[in-house]
């Protein structure tokens, strides 16, 4: 065996290298020092971010079970961007007395879980992607639970668990459907082993539940909201944005490289899941108060229109798909660092009436909400505007052009309940509406650094530009 | 000729500059920086006009035209492009003298008419935006560049008409100058969009072939642009907006509503001429009968006006009815026989701006130093203004057509050319420019003599039958008489200018000659007209004035009523067109378009409450969906894909 492959696993082994520093500082450092903790394991994200880039190149190594290639690369430091926008935004949470003393815990989880995504897009064996797909859950499941003393915390924890391991069990008994009719768990191998016969129908769509659990389609979503209601929020914010987007990134992988002969069989499920995704979860949105089960219907919704962006299976399609998770960790952080914000200061659940007012006593953070709302709601000129005509475009560039209407449609629906929060911040009336209140630094920056990116993603080109440079496809 | 960009480059920099900075100005440098830059301006535009006319003439014995700066900015077809450039030919030369020197002399004015005024700064930013889109217009390379430009003007008229927005008239009268010249633009727009379609191109002078094959559409695209070009130079029925425009600032009254923007319609007529004259000589016949009726009925109008501004208006529409009659009066022939109305056109908006601008600082001199337009406030001001008396009567004797003042030169030759078209038109024109001479001598013996309305208070004061001591009227400041002097100036001499060896329908040099007898008419009909004037006004409220108010009382109460035309107008639009066409399509689009989208917006809701069950938050029945999801797409592959 060539050790030397293991320095080409340069996220995860960065990664794995910050991990013990945090377990270490965890176990050596009590009492006063402990305060530098949450600042170090933010630079100690950033850094990881920044590590990530400095080797780009492609190397297929482990006997082909680990792939990895710029675009790879570019969605892990993505990812680890977007964790450390949520680390930053936890601050008050992980320093309120519940929590303050196992935050270790809290960061261990969650760096436990991003190595399980590496692991589930850099995966090119099926057992590999398992293993990934699992390192990425069970954390997860405790990270929702992490309040658990709060009721409704320990209730998500085992809803979650629960519907997780059931999904496990369906995409594990379609990954033995593969094995049985191929003979092989190597991407490359089962791709040439694939004729689409019912057994292999089977199979695909069980493994496609498997991962559509964890970008939470419909019919595979309904976890969703309870999980989300319920998780404490930066968690919640973990789940709809750096969760999801790893899961989707690699159904595209798997569904180009392994699947790619049954391109008729998933087109037709994508279609099916993404118009019942984006329609449904509208339908629920809207009738929702709690803002964070509200986020968790949106969140549902945007996922649709993620997987649209696969249905041509082109690398037009990757460029669309990632650029979209991008733009929309940036906008759903937002408003996520808002709710938990707010939610701090009020001490208790966040519901559409407690924004009523919220522009007259907190303006800065309405307006950043609002720009966020809007570039969810893809308006221009901000950069869910661009990140949706992306999608749509290569949905109608791969000849979808009914699903791109439905699709545009739904737009409008969910423009409607996202400007019901804008309205109820602006123009609702309230006699005791959030008071004034100012949040920390480091919380200041991530959103601060939410708000250039919703602002700038839109107008900076270039940025679309280098990631369709790099991106894949059949 | 790289420098004529800055022509345009300047005045735009200056609007930024006062836009953006302006209000961290103080009023001094805010005036300054505007003049400044109109002063340069003004130097630059005659330096083209040197070298342009000093270049001299090519083989073919007419001026070329050269095109200094061009660039593609927006490609549609083939050939088809909106480009913006400047183009340099006579008329737009000629255009660019006029509106530099008159806006100058209105930034000069201006310095002492709006001192101390609110809002200085933007005045003067307005100012600036005004001249940029002006002499964009004139330079236009293409009908769409000076179409953009068209409504850059309309914009900043706007602007400034509405410049003391907490008066209701004023906002009121920018509201009615804004809409009614827009509507004239939209036949403008159809106008340019069918000439393009046709033609291929927005350029001038398209392809001869181009031409012919456009040939059958060709008069309704230029009679179309003639209703926009009606629409800004206050043709009737169009003319409704001028003369409530005079609520804006009186200086700019004589920059925009005076000698530059409300003529733009006959330039445009101008650069469309060959055009016209080649394809559509009816549709040019026909401007020529809207301009004698609008020049009549103008003129009628003026005569009872009590407001001093909206004399001078009434005489603006009148005189560039006169532009539009000269040019609507021209045939294809040689320059000495058909063509000599585009020349006299052309000669006569030169100095129709001088003197009208003059006539209109003048007005303004008298308003700030008697602070109201109404003439009852007026009279025997001669004592205390004689700069602007003596220049205010030269404006008149220009517009009343007396030699050797400029308007009569270039009066002579419309005269001359109507009576080459017909008699009848000539005759028609003659009495018109009969009346100009009637009405403006009205005006100035009603300023500056009869009984002077500050002796009467004063005697009133002095005699303890009135606590209000009135004020003295005063000459203007020198910022305000200098501008008088030098139009004043210009306006004596400009119809010695041989105009004929600049512009000519053909582009070939020729001599203007005076034709006797039509100036012979002339001459005697204005001096006439004066005499008429001065027995009526002269010694304040005559025998005669009495006798005719009193027989003719229908006509001058329809007159100064304007025939009720503006009630027409009104009549039109709030009760045809709202309650016929409005009404009933606000009713469609509420009933049917609204309650179609509501319709569905409230079952989208319905939907939303029906499906809400299956969010029980019971796990077990959480894994049913989900295997149920699973089994039903597999079935749908298997069974139906």
């Amino acid at each position: 065996m060539n050790y030397i492959q293991f320095f080409h696993m340069r996220p995860e082994a960065s990664l794995l290298g910050f991990f013990l520093i945090i377990f270490l500082y965890d176990l050596i450092y009590t009492g006063r020092s402990r305060r530098y903790f949450h600042p170090l394991v933010c630079v100690a994200m950033l850094l990881h971010t920044v590590i990530c880039f400095r080797d780009t190149s492609e190397y297929t190594l482990f006997e082909g079970m680990y792939h990895s290639n710029a675009m790879i690369v570019f969605v892990k430091a993505m990812l680890a961007f977007g964790s450390a926008i949520v680390v930053m935004q936890a601050h008050r949470w992980l320093r309120i007395t519940t929590t303050y003393y196992k935050q270790g815990e809290f960061y261990i989880l969650l760096l436990s879980t991003l190595v399980g995504m590496y692991f589930m897009i850099s995966a090119r064996h099926f057992l590999l992607l398992f293993v990934g797909i699992e390192l990425a859950s069970l954390p997860m499941a405790c990270m929702v639970a992490f309040d658990k003393y709060r009721h409704h915390s320990a209730e998500a924890g085992i809803k979650y668990i629960l519907t997780s391991m059931f999904a496990s069990a369906v995409m594990l008994y379609g990954i033995s459907f593969l094995y049985g009719t191929t003979g092989s768990l190597y991407y490359n191998e089962v791709r040439e082993g694939l004729t689409a016969s019912p057994m292999q129908i089977y199979a695909l769509v069980m493994f496609f539940a498997g991962l559509g659990f964890k970008i939470s389609l419909v019919p595979f979503h309904l976890w969703t909201a309870d999980s989300y209601e319920g998780a404490p929020t930066a968690v919640t914010a973990y789940l709809s944005v750096i969760s999801k987007g790893a899961a989707a990134f690699t159904l595209f992988i798997v569904l180009t490289t392994v699947f790619a002969p049954m391109i008729e069989q998933w087109q037709t499920i994508l279609y099916i899941t993404t118009v019942a995704s984006i329609t449904i979860a509208n339908l629920f949105a809207m009738k929702q108060r709690n803002i964070k089960r509200f986020m968790a219907f949106s969140s549902i919704s945007q996922a649709g229109y993620i997987v649209l962006a696969m249905i041509g299976g082109t690398a037009q399609g990757m460029s669309a798909m990632v650029y979209y998770v991008l733009v929309y960790i940036f906008a759903n952080l937002a408003v996520f660092g808002v709710i938990g914000a707010v939610e701090h200061n009020i001490k208790n659940e966040v519901r559409r009436e407690t924004l009523d007012g919220f522009y007259k006593s907190n303006p800065k953070l309405a307006f950043l909400t609002t720009l966020a709302l809007f570039s969810l709601a893809g308006i221009p000129p901000f950069a869910g505007f661009f990140s949706k005509f992306f999608v749509f475009m290569s949905a109608f560039g791969a000849g979808f052009k009914v699903l791109v209407f439905i699709a545009l449609i739904n737009t409008v629906i969910s423009l409607y309940y996202y400007l019901l929060i804008v309205k109820a911040m602006y123009i609702n009336r309230n006699d005791t509406p959030v008071p004034p209140f100012k949040c920390s630094i480091i919380t200041r920056a991530s959103l601060a650094i939410c708000l250039i990116g919703i602002i700038s993603l839109g107008i900076c080109s270039f940025v679309y530009g280098g990631i369709n440079s790099i991106s894949f496809g059949m | 000729m790289d420098f004529t960009l800055s022509i345009l480059a300047l005045p735009l920099l200056s609007f930024l500059t006062l836009a953006l900075a302006g209000k961290f100005m103080s009023h001094k440098a805010a005036g300054i920086t505007g003049t400044a830059t109109l002063t340069a301006v003004t130097v630059l535009a005659y330096a083209t006009a040197a070298i342009y006319f000093g270049a001299g003439r090519t083989a073919e014995g007419i001026f070329a035209t050269i095109t200094p700066f061009n660039i593609e900015w927006l490609p549609l077809g083939d050939t088809l492009s909106i480009d913006l450039g400047i183009m340099l030919d006579p008329i737009s030369v000629m255009m660019l003298i006029v509106i530099s020197t008159v806006s100058l002399m209105v930034h000069i004015y201006s310095l002492g008419y709006m001192k101390g005024e609110r809002g200085f700064q933007r005045y003067y930013t307005f100012l600036s935006l005004f001249t940029f889109s002006m002499l964009g217009l004139v330079v236009a390379t293409n009908i769409f560049q000076m179409y953009i430009f068209w409504e850059l003007v309309g914009v900043s008229s706007y602007l400034l008409i509405g410049f003391y927005y907490t008066k209701p008239a004023a906002i009121a009268a920018s509201k009615k100058a804004f809409i009614v010249t827009r509507f004239a633009d939209l036949f403008f727009l159809i106008g340019i969009l069918i000439y393009g379609y046709y033609t291929g191109t927005f350029t001038f002078a398209p392809q001869e072939s181009a031409l012919i094959a456009a040939s059958g559409v060709l008069p309704t695209a230029l009679g179309l642009m003639f209703v926009g070009g009606a629409g800004k130079s206050a043709m009737f029925p169009l003319h409704i907006w001028l003369p409530d425009a005079m609520e804006g600032p009186t200086p700019v009254s004589a920059l925009i509503h005076a000698a530059t923007m409300v003529v733009a319609g006959v330039y445009l007529v101008a650069r469309m001429f060959p055009l016209f004259v080649e394809y559509a000589p009816d549709v040019l016949h026909i401007i020529a009968y809207a301009g004698a009726f609008t020049a009549l009925y103008a003129a009628v109008v003026a005569c009872v006006q009590t407001d001093i501004k909206r004399v001078l208006a009434f005489s603006t529409i009148s005189q560039i009815a006169f532009m539009m009659v000269a040019l609507g009066v021209c045939t294809s022939a040689d320059p000495h026989n058909g063509g000599l109305g585009y020349m006299a056109s052309m000669f006569h908006l030169f100095t129709h701006a001088m003197f009208k601008g003059l006539l209109f600082l003048g007005a303004g001199a008298i308003i700030h130093s008697v602070h109201s337009n109404e003439k009852m406030y007026m009279g025997g001001l001669r004592r205390y203004m004689p700069i602007t008396h003596i220049t205010f009567l030269i404006a008149c004797l220009a517009i009343a057509g007396i030699p050797p003042f400029s308007g009569f030169f270039s009066k002579d030759e419309i005269l001359a050319a109507c009576y080459a078209y017909s008699n009848a038109t000539g005759l028609f024109m003659s009495f018109v420019a009969a009346l100009t001479a009637f009405y403006m001598f009205r005006l100035y013996y009603l300023i500056f003599w009869g009984k002077s309305h500050y002796e009467e208070q004063k005697a009133l004061y002095d005699a303890g039958r009135t606590t209000h001591k009135p004020h003295k009227p005063h000459e203007a400041p020198a910022t305000m008489t200098v501008p008088l002097i030098i139009l004043a100036a210009i306006s004596c001499v400009a119809g010695f200018i041989p105009f004929g060896r600049f512009i000519s329908s053909n582009g070939t040099a020729y001599a203007i000659h005076i034709d006797k007898s039509v100036a012979a008419t002339s001459i005697a009909l204005a001096v006439g007209a004066i005499f008429l004037a001065t027995l009526m006004y002269k010694s304040g409220n005559s025998r005669i004035t009495r006798g005719l108010n009193s027989s003719l009382r229908e006509l001058m109460s329809a007159a100064y009523n304007r025939f009720y035309i503006d009630d027409l107008w009104l009549f039109v639009t709030k009760k045809v067109i709202f309650n016929c066409i409005s009404r009933p399509i606000a009713w469609f689009d509420r009933k049917f378009i609204d309650g179609t989208l509501d319709k569905l917006a409230a079952g989208t809701q319905k939907a939303a409450t029906f499906i809400r069950p299956v969010q029980s938050g019971n796990v077990q029945s959480y894994s049913v969906w989900f295997l149920s999801g699973a089994l039903i797409i597999i079935l749908v592959l298997i069974y139906l894909a």
